[in-house]
């Protein structure tokens, strides 16, 4: 059947081409149109590029003409398209004709269709606007009766096509894969994954229809369907695990070679599809074991069966050994893999051989002894004359780089970088030396003048962040003071070597760095004085070379370091030279320097030594201008209005006739009140708060919300990351193990020596310097500890906080020399406040130990004694504070009491509160757990019941769950069960926040439990949670709602297909609110309102309206995923039902 | 994802091209001339692959005919490599003469693209008449492919 309709097509471009001379696919060369023809033999004719500009400005004016010409055919003008094409892909302008290309795919017969429904893919991109002429177009295409135009509009769908007008064709496409011809239902396929890609919420309803093609009999719109499964379980793996088994027998029927021959490259089934398979399986079985043990056979069976010597058959390998490396590993199988990859490294085929590297590079983590089996091949590889070799392998030793072969590799790379130009190199290989540089450096001077050859080659191209993190590691320094100030003096030292070089040009990043370092730290040098280094900026100063931005930081510089001199002629000179600068902001910087040069005493509070790491204290609510604001609106000032305000009354004035619903009611009532006179405009309300406070509290800044994190002998969270150091510290014993190994490679070394050459002789060597370590770490692995290698320059939790604020606070240190005056006042307030700044960290302390007195809480005796210890040395202090430190030793001594009674509340709970049925997630012989939801007005319960079906008493039973990314789990009491009797359930319950919007997440945890005295065991499992169970409604008034509407900026609006059952407005919303949690504020005539909240407490409004059966809702919310979010589950349900 | 399609010659003339993702006509110029001028220094001891700013070339030679597709990251290079291999293979089939490598091999190749540019069908159809020629489905083709759906 479908043969018979791809022959047809096969013959239809013959038919028209017999129109001409000739006929047949071989004769379209010889009667293919003379005009192009003579236009690329012209062309080819050409010697110069200046001859072909001349030709084809020539042919463009001609088709210019042509084209616009009204006597031109349509027959003419698919001639004239064919050569615009042509022109525009020799990288000319051929914009003219664009429009000419969409009226002939709309008025053409078949063939000039075609060529215009190909001028258009070819010439328009997505965001044109021209391609909305083409919508109407398509859709008549679409339902055309003629096969071959529904086809041409289906492919130029899945090329190109408006996302605004997807809704217009969806339904027509959507009907398309019922359609009986197997081409047509491979190309609704294909315009589908289209949409999915530029529109993905828009598809979501008809999910289950891809399900329907990837079960299609013809192979062809199967392979289509993989594309929409291949992207959708990449973003979420967990909602298509179902679907793994028939994934499996698609792949098994595909090795087996049950597909029709055709499918053959070679004589290996279907390679492409193949590798699409294995790239889902991979995705499927990622950390999962149960989907990775169905896969296991079949993956072994791909393996063996592609052991043909054919390019496309080592596509195949490689993509398996990736797929069997990503799954939960079975050892077999990996054994099978390491040898594929074995096979490829050891390749003379050089295509083999990179490959090879690279899938060295994915697995290495995992099992870094495969390196250790080719190190001689990689050692080679390093050398390769193809420098993608270099770089391959290149990324392979940063992968295994630890702080043994640190310095060779990183020396490697330094050579790689010297000879390599591109800047995309540069910056990606600056970026990972600079990485490894501060994680594994031996020494201070190894990393100071690494980092130096970084900036210096690096220069401006590099990422930004380098420089920044650089400054910020030298200006928190480590745990050890000494050590940071050597490491401080170090680079000082080597930056003033540097300057001291004649005629050499460095970067304005690495200048800026040089300066910055300069200036904060030149004070620990013994023998220069600051005059001397003030001289050298001075130097660089008048240097032509030097960018203005640079010129900022070293007049910074040389600012903080006079007020460390006695009294210097260059830094008069220098402001003699500079208040006169043409340049604005060197005149500025100048004239500060030279008022704060002339009041010694302001500039050294100022600028004080060694304090570049203390925070500002900043006052955002500037409550210091309170009294200037004060005065002006006493005379008559207006107050201020902040931005969106202002915007919305101009809106409100300019609107006449308001369409939108609401917006003209609500804006009146709600604008009304800020536009009285008598009101205080939203802006002037929080410094007018701050006025009445910051009177009482102007000497004691206020601390809420400012984090505590410096105190006045450093950084606070020390105290707790040291006693984390000390255990992560142990590496003796290992370093010994690695010892062993390094002696073991080196005498296996030694034995191979005898016979080889002395060049021999080098590679091995660099060889054990290179892969020294990582045996060892593989037995690190295996003890379970993956992250025992103690970094050199271990940073403080501060760095990790946030990479977005590192930046801004870089900048901070270099503003803090030119902190204006009214600052002064706060490095005061600062120092009134160091008082109740060590109360808090005694505080702190306090709370630390009672936490460590409650993990091992056994008797509750010397428990209180303790605590009442401690109420007794700080009875000021902890005043406040003495409930929220007694608490803990409470809750556990309830909570034996509380557990008998655990059962019955939940049953109250339950009844309360919606909750889910249960389900279970994991059992064993022993245990069986299962895990329901309840949705509790102010967070998620989530309930695991374990029951011990066995006849023996468990010990210990305890459930822990994984600390998740966008979750907050919290520990209800009773959780650890020190006995468990035999064949009874005891429940544990957690409850769940969420800390930051998501669509799809899991939370995963193990139970474990004692049998007898003896043997201890382990369960995983894990429970998906969707933004739905964190949806709850929201009650409020039809006022709040107009006033809440106006207010939030988030808005998708949307129209759905409302089923027969509910198609009165009343029922469907009922449907909202049962399904979604929705709360039906009012319903107005066709009209509803109703609204929701995302715990902890982002509301979310919807207003809908009914025509005929289509629904239209509108979201908004101030939260910008949440309307997506909640849209599509709106769809869901509506079609659901 | 494949980014873009490249025919070249040795002498930097453009015979096809076709971008998946929207590039603008004046880079695609500058494009081209830096792909090929990457593409003739290599030498056959090389590997087929390049890494091009982030993405990869990855090119196969016929004759003073480069074929050159750019593709993301993600992308499988020896599959990409065979898949030229087929395509090759495809306008062989289809254009009786595409293997000559005489002078006219330049107009025959750009006409059998043409050809294969403005019909969606032939290829996909040329495929399945005849036996020995693999179905051009190749996925990563698919946002929007040719000649090869």
């Amino acid at each position: 059947m479908s043969d018979i309709v791809e022959k047809t097509l096969t013959a239809l471009p013959g038919l028209f081409l017999q129109n001409q001379p000739g006929g047949g696919p071989a004769a379209a060369k010889a009667s293919f149109s003379s005009r192009l023809g003579s236009l690329v033999r012209g062309i080819t004719a050409l010697t110069s590029k200046h001859e072909e500009e001349k030709l084809i400005q020539q042919e463009l004016s001609s088709l210019k003409a042509t084209v616009s010409a009204p006597t031109t055919t349509l027959k003419m003008m698919k001639e004239c398209m064919v050569r615009l094409i042509y022109c525009e892909m020799l990288g000319y302008d051929a914009s003219f004709g664009y429009i000419h290309a969409i009226k002939l795919a709309q008025q053409g017969n078949l063939l000039e269709k075609r060529v215009g429904y190909l001028a258009v893919s070819l010439f328009l991109h997505e965001s044109h606007e021209l391609l909305l002429l083409l919508v109407n177009t398509v859709v008549k295409d679409l339902q055309s009766t003629n096969l071959v135009e529904v086809c041409m509009a289906l492919t130029v769908v899945s090329q190109i096509f408006p996302r605004e007008m997807i809704p217009a064709v969806l339904p027509l496409i959507e009907d398309k894969l019922q359609h009986s011809k197997e081409i047509v239902r491979r190309k609704a396929v294909l315009a589908l994954y289209k949409f999915h890609l530029i529109a993905p919420n828009q598809v979501q309803h008809i999910h289950i229809k891809f399900r329907k093609a990837l079960c299609d009999r013809d192979v062809g719109v199967m392979a289509a369907s993989l594309h929409i499964y291949l992207r959708m379980i990449k973003e979420n793996s967990s909602g298509y695990k179902d679907l793994t088994g028939s994934f499996v027998t698609i792949l098994k029927q595909v090795v087996g070679g049950k597909l029709p021959v055709e499918f053959n490259y070679h004589s290996v089934p279907a390679p492409w599809l193949q590798i699409q398979l294995l790239r889902i399986l991979g995705l499927l079985g990622k950390d999962d074991q149960r989907t990775s043990e169905l896969m296991y056979d079949v993956l072994d069976e791909s393996l063996r069966r592609a052991e043909l010597n054919h390019n496309v058959t080592y596509a195949i390998l490689f993509e398996c050994v990736h797929t069997v490396y990503s799954i939960y590993p079975k050892s077999e199988l990996l054994e099978k893999a390491a040898k594929c990859i074995g096979k490829f490294v050891l390749s003379p085929k050089i295509n083999l051989k990179y490959l090879g590297l690279k899938a060295l590079t994915y697995v290495i983590q995992q099992d870094p002894t495969l390196a250790l089996q080719h190190q001689m091949t990689i050692i080679e590889c390093l050398d390769h004359l193809d420098p993608i070799i270099k770089r391959e392998t290149l990324e392979l030793l940063y992968r295994i780089t630890n702080a043994q072969n640190i310095t060779v590799i990183v020396q490697k790379m330094l050579e790689y970088l010297h000879q390599s130009k591109e800047e995309y190199v540069i910056v990606n290989l600056v970026g990972k030396i600079a990485e490894l540089a501060e994680k594994y450096a031996p020494d201070n001077a190894w990393f100071i003048q690494t980092m130096n050859a970084v900036f210096s080659v690096g220069g401006d191209v590099m990422h930004p962040d380098i420089p920044n993190n650089f400054l910020r590691l030298l200006a928190e320094g480590f745990d050890d003071e000494t050590e940071d100030q050597q490491l401080r003096l170090y680079a000082v030292q080597s930056y003033l070597t540097l300057l001291d070089m004649e005629n050499v040009f460095y970067p304005q990043r690495f200048l800026q760095v040089m300066s910055w370092v300069l200036g904060e730290y030149s004070y620990l040098l013994d023998k220069e004085m600051p005059e001397e280094v003030i001289a050298k900026l001075y130097k660089l100063l008048m240097n032509d070379s030097v960018s203005s931005e640079t010129k900022a930081w070293l007049i910074a510089a040389v600012t903080k370091l006079t007020s460390q001199a006695h009294s210097s002629n260059t830094v008069e000179r220098l402001i003699h030279e500079f208040t006169i600068s043409l340049d604005t902001c060197m005149r500025q910087h100048a004239f500060e320097l030279k008022h704060l040069h002339e009041n010694v005493e302001l500039m050294k509070s100022l600028l004080p030594v060694d304090r570049s790491c203390e925070d500002l204290v900043v006052d955002a609510s500037l409550s210091f201008l309170d009294g200037f604001v004060a005065e002006g609106l006493s005379q008559g000032a207006a107050p201020y209005k902040p931005h969106h305000q202002r915007q919305e009354e101009k809106l409100s004035q300019e609107k006449v006739l308001n369409f939108e619903p609401y917006g003209l009611s609500f804006s009146s009532s709600g604008f009304t009140g800020r536009q009285s006179p008598a009101g205080i405009s939203l802006g002037s309300d929080v410094s007018g708060n701050s006025a009445e406070t910051g009177l009482k509290e102007t000497n004691s800044l206020k601390l809420e919300g400012i984090k505590k994190l410096w105190g006045k002998e450093g950084y606070l969270p020390k105290k707790e990351s040291k006693t984390g150091d000390e255990s992560g510290a142990l590496p003796v014993p290992q370093e010994s193990i690695m010892e062993n190994v390094d002696q073991a490679i080196t005498k296996k070394d030694q034995s191979q020596v005898l016979t080889q050459s002395k060049e021999e002789k080098e590679k091995q060597l660099l060889a054990s310097s290179l892969f020294v370590g990582l045996g060892s770490e593989s037995t690190i692995n295996l003890l379970g500890k993956a992250d025992t290698v103690s970094h050199k320059f271990r940073r403080k939790s501060k760095v990790k906080e946030a990479k977005s604020g590192e930046t801004t606070s870089t900048h901070n240190m270099t503003c803090s020399s030119f902190s204006s005056l009214s600052n002064v006042a706060y490095e005061d307030d600062y120092y009134s406040n160091t008082l109740h700044d060590t109360g808090d960290k005694e505080l702190k302390k306090f709370s630390l130990s009672s936490e460590l007195l409650d993990s091992e809480s056994l008797t509750e005796l010397p428990l209180v004694e303790k605590f009442s210890y401690c109420s007794l040395s700080t009875p000021s202090l902890f005043a406040n504070n003495n409930m929220e430190i007694f608490h803990p030793p409470q809750s556990t001594a309830a909570s034996v009491a509380k557990e008998s009674s655990l059962a019955s509340s939940f049953l109250e709970e339950t009844t309360e509160y919606m909750h889910s049925n249960a389900m279970e997630v994991c059992n064993n012989e022993t245990i069986s757990v299962s895990s329901y939801k309840i949705w509790k007005d102010d967070c998620l319960l989530m309930v695991w019941s374990v029951t011990n079906k066995s006849g023996l008493e468990l010990k210990s039973a305890d459930l822990e769950i994984f600390p998740a990314e966008n979750f907050k789990v919290t520990e209800q009491p009773g959780c650890c069960l020190p006995v468990m009797e035999a064949e009874s359930t005891k429940s544990f319950q957690y409850s769940v926040q969420i800390e930051k919007p998501f669509t799809e997440g899991n939370l995963t945890g193990f139970i474990s439990y004692h049998m007898m005295d003896t043997h201890s065991a382990q369960l995983e499992f894990s429970v998906n949670l969707s933004l739905l169970d964190f949806i709850r409604p929201l009650k409020i008034s039809s006022d709040d709602f107009g006033k809440l509407w106006l207010s939030f900026a988030n808005d998708v609006k949307q129209n759905v297909k409302m089923s027969e059952s509910q198609a009165a407005l009343p029922s469907a919303l009922k449907t909202l609110q049962q399904k979604l949690r929705l709360h039906i504020i009012e319903i107005i005539g066709n009209e509803g309102l109703l609204a929701c909240q995302l715990l902890p407490s982002i509301p979310c409004l919807l207003h809908c309206r009914v025509h005929a059966d289509i629904l239209a809702l509108w979201f908004r919310s101030s939260c910008s995923t949440l309307p997506d979010y909640l849209l599509y589950q709106c769809q869901k349900v509506m079609e659901g039902s | 994802m494949i980014k873009f399609f490249l025919m070249v010659n040795k002498q930097g003339q453009t015979r096809l091209s076709k971008y998946y993702e929207h590039v603008d006509i004046n880079k695609r110029t500058l494009l081209e001339t830096e792909v090929i001028k990457s593409c003739l220094s290599r030498s056959n001891e090389q590997c087929s692959f390049i890494e091009y700013k982030d993405f990869k070339l990855i090119y196969r030679q016929y004759a003073a005919l480069f074929i050159v597709v750019g593709v993301n990251d993600t992308e499988n290079e020896m599959a990409i490599y065979e898949f030229i291999h087929n395509f090759v293979e495809v306008l062989d089939e289809y254009f009786s003469r595409v293997s000559e490598l005489d002078v006219s091999f330049f107009n025959t190749v750009f006409h059998g693209t043409w050809q294969m540019h403005s019909g969606p069908y032939q290829t996909r159809s040329c495929s399945v008449t005849q036996a020995g020629v693999q179905r051009c489905d190749h996925g990563s083709l698919h946002p929007g492919s040719p000649g090869l759906k």
